[in-house]
């Protein structure tokens, strides 16, 4: 519908967006993109050296490697599970229940979760009484107290892990859930009819049908993961070889006021995100 | 058959009931430890009060009350509301405007502008801060309740603008084209037609960025910077954990201060929040 318009309207509707747009986002992403090249105070050109930093300095490495296996175990565990959740609560009177206390984590800050975590982690010596579930399940079972924020690379990093997936779980689940409900129950029960057991409908029916959902799903989990902060910075503050990306680049920016490094680093956080998002356009537009 | 059949109802409560319990279970020993003197959280685990839950004396107020006095949880508490209030409307109500404009007014550029605010969405918020940080320092809105509204305001917009255009496009064009015969103006179509029948919508993006915004930490972090004054309940709850680290009872009664509102948001208003999401997430 067209509708006969002065200027002065579409100025009132869109302006105001326009401005903080254009302030907060645009502007300060071209200005960061500049001061990466030069050095801490912004004053002197440097090249390219604060990007060299970002790839080959040991701190930044182990953010990297810190950042792949958040993305590799993160991304599996939330989506897998969420999947998983999905079908398996569709099958029970609870369903609502369920889903509700598997969703409620999304509610609560990432500070709030890290606590709670940091609790269940707890660690104290042998012999003594421990006030963390998880050492003192372990104890039940016949194993040993852990410092399980303390001992890298796997265990904390995994421990870290495990607390984005409990909170973001809930999220891919709803969203999968949606989808699986979307699924015409005829094309199930045909293929159970036709003697397929639950796996092959799982294999066959379900995840090709849910394919374009899963792959959604899939792509804010990384853009997520990316930009990982909270959980690091309240359980460990990078401590003990777990820092990430978005973490280094705080320090950067508050601990050591370099600018230009920051900068860089802030970029290459970007420039992690775009081949998702080309992959993501990509395929919109080849399935349109 | 009916044997199988049995045992695999079995195993599916199984599994998810063991699930159940490893998403319960972590909050549940938060909230017990909060309501724990001091001395017992630091020699026994929460889950000993079970073999006497009812004997009153295991449990207190004196850490909520020590969190609230002495912690400074209290004018936190009042921060981040007043942050969310206002952070959570500003964005709104501009997303509201422009989103309408887009959808509904025609002129030039229409689609670019679309198209940039909502590419906007995958910017992570770290390629600002540096810049917006110093303008903050020239405007001295560094450390001030404003500067934080306006950055959220921004923040919020993409997705905000996002899903109310999506949520305007779906109107059926023939409303407004009636209303603007029978005479009304722009405005009116707006105030009167729009945003009543967008109400829901508005509900789940109010909720969405309410949420985000109490539960934030890093933009508080960038903004507010060392300023007690005008922090709020996520960067006061971090900076226990630095100065408090072993002192659960004080960890836990403040971790659950600030988890409060968002839980009886979530529980009230769950409905909402889950269709915001899935409005926002799944592109059609």
């Amino acid at each position: 519908m067209k509708i006969k318009n002065q200027k002065w309207w579409v100025a009132l509707f869109i302006g105001p967006a326009l401005f903080f747009i254009t302030l907060y986002l645009l502007y300060p992403t071209l200005h960061t993109i500049v001061i990466s090249f030069f050095d801490k105070r912004s004053e002197v050109f440097v090249g390219f050296e604060n990007y060299i930093y970002s790839f080959t300095s040991p701190v930044m490495r182990t953010a990297f490697r810190n950042n792949l296996m958040w993305l590799v175990f993160f991304t599996i565990g939330t989506v897998g599970l969420g999947l998983l959740f999905a079908i398996l609560v569709d099958r029970v009177k609870y369903e609502k229940f369920a889903k509700t206390i598997i969703f409620m984590p999304m509610a609560i800050s990432f500070v709030g979760a890290g606590v709670v975590w940091k609790f269940i982690y707890t660690y104290r010596p042998v012999m003594t009484e421990q006030i963390g579930l998880l050492n003192q399940l372990v104890i039940l079972f016949g194993g040993k107290p852990q410092g399980w924020l303390l001992r890298g690379p796997w265990m904390n990093n995994l421990a870290l892990i495990f607390v984005g997936i409990w909170i973001w779980t809930g999220f891919s689940m709803v969203i999968l859930s949606a989808a699986y409900k979307g699924i015409p129950k005829e094309l199930m029960e045909a293929a159970r009819v036709d003697g397929a057991n639950e796996w092959r409908v799982f294999l066959n029916v379900i995840i090709p049908s849910m394919a374009g959902t899963i792959i959604a799903v899939l792509t804010t989990m990384v853009i997520n993961v990316l930009k990982i902060f909270d959980i690091v910075y309240v359980m460990t503050n990078g401590n003990y070889g777990t820092e990430v990306i978005a973490n280094r680049m705080y320090k950067e920016m508050f601990q050591y006021r370099n600018y230009g490094r920051a900068s860089a680093i802030a970029v290459v956080l970007f420039l992690c995100i775009i081949p998702v998002i080309i992959m993501n356009i990509k395929r919109e537009k080849g399935g349109s | 058959m009916a044997a199988r059949k049995t045992f695999a109802r079995f195993f599916l409560h199984f599994v998810i009931i063991i699930s159940l319990i490893i998403w319960i279970v972590p909050t549940l020993g938060l909230l017990i430890t909060s309501f724990r003197p001091a001395e017992d959280v630091n020699s026994t685990g929460w889950w000993t009060v079970f073999s006497s839950p009812l004997d009153f004396t295991n449990y207190t107020l004196d850490n909520y009350l020590q969190v609230i006095r002495a912690g400074g949880m209290n004018t936190a508490f009042k921060n981040s509301f007043i942050i969310t209030i206002f952070g959570t409307l500003l964005p709104v109500l501009i997303a509201a405007f422009a989103a309408f404009g887009l959808s509904r007014l025609n002129f030039k550029g229409r689609s670019f502008i679309y198209a940039l605010i909502v590419s906007l969405l995958v910017v992570p918020l770290q390629l600002t801060f540096i810049p917006i940080l110093k303008l903050y320092n020239i405007l001295n809105l560094s450390g001030t309740f404003t500067g934080l509204w306006l950055d959220h305001t921004a923040y919020g917009l993409p997705l905000a603008v996002y899903m109310l255009h999506n949520f305007f496009q779906s109107l059926p064009d023939d409303l407004f084209e009636a209303a603007f015969i029978d005479g009304a103006s722009i405005w009116i179509a707006f105030v009167r037609l729009a945003l009543p029948l967008s109400m829901p919508a508005l509900a789940s993006l109010f909720i969405f960025q309410f949420l985000w915004v109490w539960n934030d930490l890093l933009v508080a972090l960038i903004y507010l910077g060392g300023s007690g004054q005008v922090a709020p309940l996520t960067m006061r709850l971090t900076n226990l954990v630095g100065s408090h680290g072993q002192d659960w009872h004080l960890l836990t009664s403040a971790a659950f201060v600030s988890m409060i509102v968002p839980l009886i948001i979530f529980f009230s208003l769950q409905r909402y929040f889950v269709k915001g999401i899935l409005a926002g997430s799944v592109k059609g």
